[in-house]
């Protein structure tokens, strides 16, 4: 019997965890250490921030889900592994500390054979003074990272829409919280959504409403930007967010750094080195992401993380890591396996993979800040290399470790994305994206990188009514209700 | 959403953007032509997909 742990069980972790199991049977054992005891549907959580969903409404409990299923569930944040063993004992194992299941502080070694870092990201809110979500972390500026986080900015939120209500005008900040961030596209829905509530609030007259990004130009959304069909023109996502953006009357800063956050202001250094403040009454702003922290420890017990993670602490997998200047990046710069390249029985899926290099061009302000988005690893793209890598695990379990592997790379494969305004089925509208590959190829596709047959956006309630039925069907799958299989990644 | 004129001033900073005319908007939410695209849109993305599996 073979025993594979996931770390993590967020959508790759869970996605990657549900199919090995069931493709490997009773046979073998599927162990998933996560220290969360819910599941939660991300994308969902823009509407728990603006009041339109619960918290309840975007998570689920893991246990019964995965007791379902004959998954060793383990609520537990991973500490450290040791790829090597110990003294006197080879097989690998991992360190685990519980978060839950009535053994809180407990810890516990979890041997293995095969192991995936799916932990997703550390939500880096150190990284910028002052930037948090509302606890003792930090006080200033509220998050949509986490179903929690969601329902608290929504309480801030009403705060403001109720003073805006009594004629007291209110400034409302969202964006990035730093200039390394990712995850644009989230606050960008978040945006839209404050935007259509306060409409139907009727207090958007007393509301200034701005965002605050690392993006260079409005539309890059972490991935260069995209372009797509549009009256006859393949026309840059930047007219359509800045027409987004003007019809409903934001104004935006972008190339924008944050570097410090106080009690209703926040500084920020530019692209082009200037400096500046925004005062505000609410502020949603996204952290940048960094790697959870686990340790790497050699047999003799001597630290060895940086052999198995990069400096940003995301695990080292097969991509091209001295790709250099942005000049020299390729398409095939980006990992096709995530199986470490030390240790062939650790791969990595999700944001928990290091990519060789962001995707946007990477710029910087005469002072040296460095100031462009982060490559977003979520949503399709880390099911898809969340399901490839258990089934490359699997048949290195079935056929022996020289097993064929199995490939997802984000240069060869697409997203889609629904940005919604609003959530009602008939007054709200919805920005529905598709982009194909996500990482441009721009030897496949000179000139844009990306095929214009397959990337595609419009604005409507179609894709309002998409964004619902997605909510339904993911939360559904995850659930492994009958007939899971079948809805794709 | 508000109209062209309450939100783009000359030479503000949107006044260089592209802005949905009515018409535009009016399709947006009008619910034969969105029941349509739904199928297309729907359509394209499981063609976007299938070549991503």
């Amino acid at each position: 019997m073979a025993r594979l742990v996931v770390m993590g069980g967020g959508v790759s972790g869970h996605t990657a965890a549900t199919f090995a199991k069931k493709w490997l049977g009773k046979e073998h054992e599927v162990v998933v250490v996560t220290p969360n005891s819910q599941w939660n549907w991300i994308p969902s959580n823009i509407w728990v921030g603006v009041g339109q969903m619960t918290k309840e409404d975007v998570v689920f409990p893991l246990a019964p889900v995965y007791k379902k299923a004959g998954i060793d569930y383990r609520q537990a944040k991973a500490v450290s592994i040791h790829p090597e063993g110990k003294e006197g004992d080879d097989t690998p194992f991992i360190t685990i500390e519980y978060t839950g299941q009535g053994k809180e502080g407990q810890t516990e070694e979890v041997t293995y054979d095969y192991l995936i870092n799916a932990t997703g990201p550390k939500l880096n809110f150190g990284a910028t003074p002052g930037l948090g979500e509302g606890s003792n972390l930090g006080e200033h500026t509220v998050s949509v990272c986490t179903a929690d986080h969601a329902a608290h900015a929504n309480e801030e939120l009403r705060k403001v829409f109720d003073k805006a209500k009594a004629g007291e005008r209110q400034k409302i900040l969202v964006g990035t919280g730093h200039g390394m961030c990712t995850c644009q596209g989230a606050a960008f829905e978040y945006i839209f959504n404050i935007e259509h509530e306060a409409n139907k609030a009727g207090v958007r007259d007393n509301l200034d409403i701005k965002w605050i990004s690392n993006e260079s130009f409005l539309g890059d959304f972490g991935i260069g930007g995209l372009h797509m069909k549009r009256g006859g023109y393949a026309a840059s996502s930047r007219l359509f967010a800045e027409s987004l953006y003007s019809e409903r009357n934001i104004p935006w800063l972008i190339g924008a750094h944050v570097s410090k956050v106080e009690a209703g202001r926040l500084e920020y250094e530019l692209l082009d080195g200037s400096t500046g403040e925004e005062e505000f009454d609410f502020a949603m702003l996204i952290p940048p992401f960094a790697g959870v922290g686990l340790k790497a420890i050699a047999k003799d017990g001597s630290d060895m993380t940086d052999v198995l993670f990069a400096p940003n602490g995301f695990l080292k997998v097969d991509a091209k890591y001295d790709a250099g200047a942005y000049e020299n990046w390729k398409a095939s710069d980006w990992p096709r396996t995530y199986q470490n390249p030390t240790y062939s029985n650790i791969f990595a899926c999700g944001i928990a993979f290091a990519p060789p290099h962001p995707i946007s061009k990477p710029m910087s302000s005469p002072n040296g800040t460095a100031i462009f988005p982060t490559p977003p690893r979520t949503g399709m793209p880390s099911g898809i290399i969340g399901k490839a890598v258990a089934h490359s695990i699997c048949d290195m379990i079935k056929q022996g470790p020289d097993a064929k592997l199995h490939e997802a790379s984000m240069a060869e494969m697409g997203a889609a994305c629904v940005a919604s305004a609003g959530k009602g089925l008939t007054d709200g509208t919805a920005a529905a994206l598709t982009v194909y590959p996500v990482v441009p190829d721009f030897e496949k596709y000179p000139g844009l990188g990306r095929d214009l047959d397959y990337t595609f956006g419009e604005i409507g309630l179609a894709g309002h009514w998409i964004k619902h039925i997605l909510h339904h069907l993911f939360i559904y799958k995850a659930k492994l209700k009958p007939g899971w299989t079948l809805i794709p990644e | 959403m508000q109209q062209i004129e309450n939100t783009v001033k000359p030479y503000d900073q949107n006044f260089t953007t592209m802005v949905p005319t009515g018409f535009v908007k009016f399709f947006r939410t009008c619910l034969i032509w969105q029941f349509i695209r739904f199928v297309i849109i729907n359509f394209k993305m499981i063609r976007v997909v299938q070549k991503s599996h």
